[in-house]
């Protein structure tokens, strides 16, 4: 009898215990976060001023600015936009919808499951032949967003196909028996009612894309740009570069400067997942799915 | 006639659709292609067996070596850092989420862990360089300024939400049956989790662990900012190293002129670089497909 409580106590100490080592490790997770966070807050909050987002970049870091890779990144990220909303969403209506299956059609599942996979560095690898060099468009805008368009077309493809599997056949045989075409229920029923989610994937491949440094390093986007881009064909630079080139000087100041843009676009990153939230919330109510 | 416009829009609008799905094929051929066409006319130049047999890796030096294992030791020395770290935290986290956590607690935890994984890179290595790696030369005062334990440790975490929440999705497909028999056996929670639906679901687990080196092994920007860029054949953690990805940076900031044997040298490192991410990602994924037909009766 003594045996056995002696065991069930045991066995009970041990659970606190892995309990404990748990909770230490999950916390451990949590304050890097919280530490990540205050550390950049308290060293980038004071060169942060209408003056730092007005300015540009410049070889004096108390006068130095992000406007050029701030207008930068937006303006990749909108050109972006362009490529990977009607590309995004047609690939996803092709499998969901129109898609035979077959061997192409698992070839192109497979592919893109492994896409998501690779390296981001590897597209701009791809990014520097094609677009660069084979397509001549320089280090310019346009092939920054192509090669960025690339790298999330993944997440688009898949959170659409996700949430058009999600609206109930029902509704498409409703279309369909009142003589509406197969695009007719696509475009009018089934797109509608899959927005929210499809939204939710934009903004996501947005909120990736726009934190990322390799790729537009390895297609050439420069590191120090003292003018705003006009056209997509113009050279840029964006904020994740820049703050690259802040962090590699041995100059403390620029170190504070780099924290500065780390916090305006740790914002924008944080905006756009409430955007997605926001919006998914309306649309839920809205549709009552 | 109206019916025949509407057939010849809806015949259009799937031709197109399908090139936009097609648009992954040719991507990954694109890759596949180019890193294959570079490395090929690189290794015209180099031979393959310098490439392999030397130790030394200097192709932007006067005296030229090719040798690739400074860069694999240094790619796969920092990504084991991580393992380390994000391994048995990342295990332990998933089953305290899946096992212990009350479902409304999980709710909060998992997105607040998954804000880790979406901090971008660039992030991580300002933290690398100018936080922990001060806070590690306070505890290893012979460390270097630059040098892979640092950014090893901070890839770590940033691969802990990958592993936690991919392993707590296997072990939420573990069925309730298997618990049940456990618990009326007499086993505790613990032993329930740690000798029947751990082992239940170790090829997911595993899975998930190998596509959280895999996503080290291909990360760029914290190990280029806080490993430094000093190509060395060392296991040594505190020493500067570089990693294939730190060194793509490297080249693709100078002014190395497009089609030089220079700038064919990324490419060469970036097929090695794609090779090894492929093989451990069809290994994750593979692994995943055998859990979960192994519990689809």
């Amino acid at each position: 009898m003594n045996d056995l409580k002696k065991l069930i106590l045991q066995k009970k100490f041990n659970e606190k215990i892995f309990i404990l080592i748990s909770i230490l490790f999950l916390s451990f997770a949590l304050l890097t976060l919280i530490l990540l966070l205050t550390d950049i807050f308290i060293d980038g909050f004071p060169v942060l001023s209408l003056k730092f987002l007005l300015s540009y970049p410049s070889r004096k870091p108390e006068e130095a600015g992000i406007l050029s890779p701030l207008v930068g990144s937006l303006y990749v990220m909108a050109v972006m936009i362009i490529f990977i909303v009607p590309v995004g969403i047609g690939a996803a209506i092709y499998l969901e919808e129109f898609a035979p299956k077959n061997f192409l059609t698992n070839l192109i599942e497979i592919n893109i499951a492994n896409l998501a996979g690779v390296p981001s560095i590897i597209y701009g690898l791809l990014g520097l032949e094609i677009f660069v060099r084979f397509f001549k468009l320089g280090r310019s805008i346009l092939a920054g967003s192509l090669t960025l368009s690339l790298l999330v077309l993944p997440i688009v493809i898949m959170a659409t196909r996700e949430s058009i599997r999600l609206v109930p056949s029902s509704i498409r045989e409703a279309s369909l028996a009142l003589g509406a075409t197969k695009w007719q229920t696509i475009k009018n029923q089934v797109l509608p009612l899959a927005m929210p989610g499809i939204l939710t994937g934009i903004i996501l491949a947005v909120s990736r894309a726009i934190g990322e440094t390799a790729p537009l390093i390895t297609i050439g986007a420069l590191t120090y740009i003292a003018f705003l881009p006009s056209t997509p064909l113009s050279p840029f630079t964006v904020l994740p570069i820049q703050i690259f080139n802040w962090v590699s000087r041995p100059q403390k100041a620029f170190h504070h400067n780099a924290a500065g843009a780390i916090i305006v676009l740790l914002f924008l990153t944080f905006m756009l997942n409430l955007t997605s939230i926001i919006l998914r919330n309306y649309y839920r109510k809205k549709y009552k799915l | 006639m109206n019916f025949k416009r509407k057939k010849f829009e809806e015949k259009l609008i799937k031709r197109i659709f399908f090139l936009f799905a097609f648009l992954s094929v040719i991507t990954t051929f694109g890759i596949i292609f180019i890193l294959i066409f570079e490395t090929i006319s690189f290794f015209k130049e180099v031979s393959i067996i310098r490439f392999f047999t030397e130790r030394e890796w200097t192709p932007l030096f006067a005296i030229k070596k090719f040798g690739i294992w400074p860069l694999l030791s240094g790619t796969f020395l920092t990504s084991f850092i991580a393992l380390l770290i994000a391994f048995p935290m990342g295990i332990f986290i998933s089953i305290l989420i899946s096992e212990y956590l009350h479902p409304k607690l999980k709710g909060i935890i998992k997105p607040l862990l998954e804000i880790l994984a979406g901090i971008p890179t660039v992030v991580y290595g300002y933290f690398a360089l100018l936080y922990v790696t001060p806070l590690l030369k306070k505890i290893i005062p012979q460390i270097s300024g630059f040098n892979s334990l640092s950014p090893g440790i901070v890839l770590g975490i940033m691969i802990i939400p990958t592993i936690a929440s991919m392993s707590e999705d296997a072990f939420s497909l573990v069925p309730m049956s298997l618990r049940e028999a456990s618990y009326a056996l007499g086993a505790s929670k613990l032993e329930t989790s740690l000798k029947v639906i751990l082992p239940a679901a170790s090829s997911g687990v595993i899975s998930s662990v190998i596509l959280g080196f895999s996503r080290a092994i291909g990360e760029t920007m914290i190990v280029t900012i806080a490993a430094g860029q000093r190509p060395i054949l060392t296991l040594n953690p505190l020493v500067p190293i570089e990693t294939i990805t730190a060194y793509i940076v490297q080249v693709s900031l100078g002014d190395t002129p497009a089609g030089s044997l220079e700038y064919r040298t990324i490419f060469a490192v970036g097929m090695v670089l794609f090779v090894i991410t492929l093989i451990f990602n069809i290994l994750s994924h593979n692994l995943r497909m055998k859990f979960i037909k192994s519990f689809r009766i």
